[in-house]
């Protein structure tokens, strides 16, 4: 584990990189995704503790989930998890949506992001190609309140029904900001 | 005869009633009969439920229509608290994720935080953890096994192998001195080493075993009723399965060979020899089976950990992360003010973001960790494998009976705590 400290992580994206194997699987697999989908629709490649992480935009992010299950090569047909992130100072992209995706027969890993601001909070759904997006895409919309266009039944999964806002926003915080006695400068966030 | 005349009679009466008050509407007919549905609520609570979750069912006499699951009773919103607190107090929310398997959660939560500060642990403390993750597994099946066989009327197997888990929590005890939610990893490595004691302990269990876990398989394995019960019950095929997202011996069950500790091995599981135990045809028998073979690999590695032990620390030398041992702060300065610093959080995070996954009891048990270099979780996020596979239910249940319903139910081993979080 000595190669994922940050420092040496970065190291080896720059000079080291055809010897770690992963470094090398991971550019062969982006080269496949941008051979399949364009080289410009995923912006901000990363490769953090070894996994690649690429960002792309809600209006291609089921094509591209679709193309990856269906893809003879890749055959990343198992959509491990995915949730939504918020980020309020993020003008305009403020919410987000992380979905991992896996490829059972090769061993790959992909992490995907797509951001969007919070006044227009939609996604197009994947339950069409996962029965397990149901779920999560419910979890997602209870937590963050982000809509799934098409989804089948978008209703709260985990908090109670008559709850008429989405706690884990940022500005909800977990503790009531008023009270004197918890203000702790030492004490999480 | 005389039931005829009585029929004839009875007729007689409603035909003259419907005549005389025009009750053609109330009295309902044959046809009428064949069409009404029930609504049966099995759960929240319910002691075939094995926890707090509502299934709202549609039935067809004794054979189900359709069924829509509810669940959230028991949410606690681990994510969100996970913001607000420091690495080390988030584990006490991950062991009462799975209570049955808590080391597993532990362990990985830990592994979480050391692959984002780039910790290497010591080959020891690796070899420790697998001891105990493979503890955790054992215990875990053997509930979910035993229960299934309360569920088909078999108490006896339940009681034989419940108190193998309670040496099994003897050990934990030795190992840590908690039973149920242990807390026995730090990162970096282990709290303690193992005691001599505990070795002995583990030693005299690993001899006694199986003999009783060879009991508990003759009681069932082949066993008339039993296979009445489970053979072809609750089936999934491997397609559905992993569109569904199943991990574990649920999918492994199905035919698909997907294990995280021999696809993304992690805390040396490479070392050691084991083999993926996979059904056919994705019913209860093979979930079944399926665990117990499990049972007997894990105890494959756990010999094999056990006897290649290796020498050296239990935890890696890294001072500003590994909280130190409770004996060592009360004689060592710097013992203390690293306590000190790491129990008030005080210690930052590097920046970035992180997912690893372990095999759970259940199946792939992933964290999903942003940092933002606080001091807390930017963002975490938890595959729960039993919240992925539990949507299945329905589909897997729709066209069998109640009774099967129930045992599908419990040989999928879903766990509240893990399914609300």
């Amino acid at each position: 584990m000595a190669e994922n400290t940050p420092e040496s992580a970065a190291a080896s994206q720059d000079a080291a990189a055809p010897q770690d194997p992963q470094a090398a699987k991971n550019a062969q697999l982006l080269a496949l995704l941008q051979r399949l989908f364009g080289a410009d629709t995923f912006t901000d490649v990363e490769e953090p503790y070894g996994l690649l992480t690429v960002t792309t935009t809600r209006e291609r992010i089921h094509e591209i989930i679709a193309g990856l299950q269906q893809d003879q090569e890749l055959q990343m047909n198992f959509l491990t998890t995915m949730c939504g992130i918020h980020y309020p100072e993020n003008e305009g992209k403020e919410l987000g949506m992380i979905y991992h995706v896996h490829s059972l027969v090769n061993n790959l890993r992909l992490r995907l992001k797509i951001f969007f601001p919070i006044a227009d909070p939609v996604v197009p759904t994947l339950t069409d190609l996962y029965a397990t997006a149901n779920w999560m895409e419910r979890e997602a919309y209870d937590f963050y309140g982000i809509i799934f266009t098409g989804h089948p039944n978008l209703i709260r999964i985990l908090n109670v029904e008559d709850m008429d806002y989405h706690p884990m926003r940022k500005e909800y915080a977990l503790e009531d900001g008023t009270r004197e006695d918890k203000t702790d400068l030492f004490f999480g966030r | 005869m005389a039931v005829n005349d009585t029929l004839e009679g009875t007729r007689k009466i409603v035909e003259s009633a419907q005549e005389q008050q025009n009750l053609s509407n109330l009295v309902p007919t044959l046809n009428d009969f064949s069409q009404e549905l029930t609504t049966l609520n099995l759960g929240p609570t319910h002691p075939a439920t094995h926890g707090i979750f509502q299934n709202i069912l549609q039935m067809d006499g004794e054979r189900i229509i359709s069924g829509v699951p509810t669940i959230g009773y028991i949410h606690r919103a681990f994510e969100k608290i996970a913001e607000r607190r420091p690495f080390y107090q988030i584990t006490p929310l991950t062991d009462r994720m799975n209570y049955c398997s808590s080391p597993i959660n532990n362990m990985g939560w830990h592994m979480t935080v050391e692959k984002l500060l780039g910790v290497t642990v010591p080959k020891r403390a690796q070899y420790m953890r697998v001891i105990a993750m493979e503890l955790a597994r054992i215990t875990d099946h053997l509930i979910c096994n035993s229960i299934l066989g309360v569920d088909t009327g078999a108490f006896t197997g339940f009681l034989y192998v419940f108190q193998e888990r309670e040496k099994v929590y003897e050990i934990y005890e030795e190992i840590c001195g908690a039973r149920l939610t242990t807390n026995m990893g730090r990162v970096g490595g282990m709290e303690r080493d193992f005691s001599d004691v505990a070795i002995q302990k583990l030693r005299d269990w690993l001899k006694t075993f199986p003999a009783v876990m060879k009991e508990f398989e003759s009681m069932f394995n082949r066993n008339r009723i039993f296979m009445d019960r489970v053979v072809n019950v609750g089936p999934i095929t491997a397609e559905r399965a992993l569109n569904y997202g199943f991990t574990g011996p649920n999918l492994r069950a199905a035919g698909v060979d997907y294990d995280v500790r021999a696809m993304n091995p992690y805390s040396s599981y490479e070392d050691f020899d084991f083999e993926i135990p996979i059904g056919t045809k994705g019913d209860t028998y093979d979930r079944f089976m399926v665990r117990n073979e499990e049972i007997w690999q894990s105890l494959r590695i756990i010999n094999q950990a056990l006897e290649n032990l290796p020498e050296g620390p239990f935890h890696a030398d890294a001072p500003h992360y590994y909280l130190p041992p409770k004996q060592a702060v009360y004689k060592n300065m710097e013992a203390l003010i690293y306590h000190f610093k790491i129990i008030m959080g005080e210690i930052e995070a590097p920046v970035g973001e992180v997912y690893h996954s372990v095999e759970g009891g259940n199946g792939e048990l992933g964290f999903y960790l942003v940092s933002d270099g606080g001091r807390t979780p930017y963002r975490l996020h938890f595959r729960r494998p039993c919240f992925i596979y539990y949507q299945a239910y329905p589909e897997m249940v729709v066209g069998s009976s109640l009774s099967d319903a129930i045992v599908t139910l419990s040989s999928m081993n879903v766990i509240a705590g893990e399914l609300d979080a």
